[in-house]
């Protein structure tokens, strides 16, 4: 900064007057108003946020908002649903062949990480969390297939059964595919989208075989 | 002129630390770009350090002289301690910036990998196909493309398809889990044998590297997940040999025909194939078996106090890839 190392200021001229630097104060304003507010318009904040982003899964057109501001609080709440709904078995069996909590946890995370991994090596040009948030949000519908998978099954577990979580399963596996293949197939060079588009398809592929094998004990 | 000279000399000073800026490496996890929106102070000093420097560089450029220093000296005690406080932050900003940077750049650099990543998927489709398909000619090295999308993905399909056969023949893993033990049995399949059949060719004196073998022995599991596939799913006896031998033969032997057209002498060549051939062929048979209800009841896995699957027919296998793949799947399930 030019000028700092010989200004010489006597105590007793006031300084008037306003010091706005362009730059700095419309930020450090939004910083201080924002830790001003009181919190229910923080997490109202967040939460519509979260909900703006499920609803562009359900209807999964191209758009920036669910790739501009991130986050990973929906995948959170919706992977940790998953793997409760999928616990199943009861405490004290010990012939678990189901999955278990961290082993869902466990492969839903690894696997996104994964193929963020690969969309990256293959010349994409998405960040690493922005496509997590993209493949956690897209599992939102395999979540509800296991919900209604869980009350099919509280009715019966019989052939009829099968073919309608069959069918449930698979829809909803179609769909969580095309809306994450929506989002981040785009980022990719034009000729390399179905190297990308395998991984995501056997990760969903994972998931639902997961939720279709599920058995209460 | 004295504003000219007085305006070098705190540039120098401060401009000492923006030249150890140059050079930033080629971290893939890029910081610029990084699109949190945490609003932190560091933040905004990124911001306001960029848009200061574009700022200099105009001054530079443009003719500023004296209107600039005028303003510097009547800003007052607010603004010298304010300017202070700024400069100590954008200092800060930019060598934690440049550390956060440098360790991301060794550690997070995958651009390592990013060659062998390099594929079209008509190249992909091509090279599966071409693995079932036994070279003729031995007598010139054989080209093996280092790739290791196609092996990568091969391995993971055939983790899934074990799943499937898991499930469907209601195995039931003791000490471990489903995902645990296909994920163990595949990658520690893949890794494991790639490097045994590494340090054999090393050897042997084989001309063959560590990520080509990789890709080759990666590319022969397709031949493996064809047959599992199909014969999960349709439970006939003999229709799983007659796989076995004609698509686990082709892929081994295109395999072993690449192997030895890179190995020189008779010896070396016969214990090379010899051990590829048998642990290749021997895992089908062991990923048949040892996942999959046979018809026959050979394993009837509903009884009550039955060993696990993969501790029963420890006999059929030979030693090394019972003891890698056990251990594996051991080790993998304790941390699951």
């Amino acid at each position: 900064f030019p000028g700092l190392a010989d200004v010489s200021i006597s105590q007793d001229i006031p300084v008037e007057g306003e010091i706005t630097v362009p730059v700095g104060s419309h930020s450090a304003d939004e910083d201080y108003s924002t830790l001003d507010e009181p919190v229910k318009d923080t997490i109202m904040r967040d939460l519509k946020a979260v909900g703006k982003k499920f609803v562009h899964v359900m209807y999964p057109r191209k758009s920036s908002a669910l790739l501009r501001d991130w986050d990973l609080w929906g995948p959170l709440v919706l992977c940790v649903s998953l793997a409760l709904m999928l616990q199943g078995g009861s405490a004290d069996s010990k012939d678990d062949g189901g999955p278990q909590f961290a082993e869902v946890f466990v492969i839903i995370w690894f696997g996104a990480v994964v193929i963020t991994l690969n969309s990256k090596l293959l010349g994409g040009t998405i960040s690493f969390f922005q496509s997590l948030c993209v493949l956690g949000y897209c599992v939102m519908p395999l979540t509800v297939a296991m919900l209604v998978c869980r009350l099919v099954l509280l009715a019966g577990a019989g052939t009829v059964s099968f073919i309608i979580r069959l069918i449930v399963v698979g829809a909803m596996f179609a769909w969580s595919t095309l809306a994450s293949t929506a989002f981040l197939a785009d980022s990719q060079p034009p000729n390399r989208k179905a190297l990308v588009v395998y991984p995501i398809f056997l990760f969903y592929f994972v998931i639902s075989w997961m939720i279709l094998t599920f058995t209460p004990q | 002129v004295a504003g000219g000279g007085r305006s070098g000399a705190p540039a120098a000073e401060w401009g000492g630390f923006e030249d150890n800026m140059q050079g930033g490496g080629s971290a893939v996890i890029d910081m610029e770009n990084m699109d949190d929106t945490s609003g932190s102070s560091f933040e905004d000093m990124g911001e306001m350090h960029q848009r200061m420097k574009e700022e200099e560089e105009e001054e530079a450029e443009g003719e500023a002289g004296a209107g600039e220093e005028e303003d510097g000296e009547f800003l007052g005690m607010k603004g010298l301690r304010g300017q202070l406080g700024r400069q100590v932050a954008d200092q800060m900003w930019q060598v934690g910036k440049r550390q956060a940077s440098r360790a991301f750049s060794l550690y997070a650099n995958i651009d390592i990998l990013r060659p062998y990543f390099d594929v079209e998927p008509v190249q992909v489709r091509a090279r599966l196909l071409e693995s079932m398909i036994p070279v003729k000619m031995i007598n010139f090295p054989q080209k093996i493309a280092g790739e290791l999308y196609g092996p990568l993905m091969l391995v993971f399909t055939l983790v899934a398809i074990l799943l499937h056969g898991m499930k469907t023949s209601d195995t039931i893993i003791r000490e471990g889990t489903l995902m645990g033990t296909a994920i163990g049995t595949c990658f520690g399949y893949w890794l494991g044998v790639s490097s045994f059949m590494y340090f054999l060719a090393y050897l042997c004196n084989a001309q063959i590297t560590m990520v080509q073998m990789l890709s080759l022995l990666g590319y022969g599991l397709f031949g493996h997940c064809i047959t599992l596939f199909v014969t999960y799913n349709i439970h006939f006896h003999s229709l799983f040999y007659i796989f076995w031998l004609v698509v686990g033969g082709l892929s081994t032997l295109r395999m072993v025909a690449v192997l030895v057209s890179r190995t020189v002498g008779h010896t070396q060549r016969l214990i090379l194939c010899g051990t590829l051939a048998a642990l290749h062929m021997l895992f089908l048979l062991y990923l048949h078996f040892a996942y999959h209800k046979v018809v026959e009841g050979i394993l009837d896995t509903l009884e009550g106090p039955n060993m696990p699957p993969f501790q029963r027919v420890a006999r059929d296998i030979p030693v090394v890839s019972n003891a890698v793949l056990n251990t594996t799947a051991k080790a993998i399930a304790l941390t699951l």
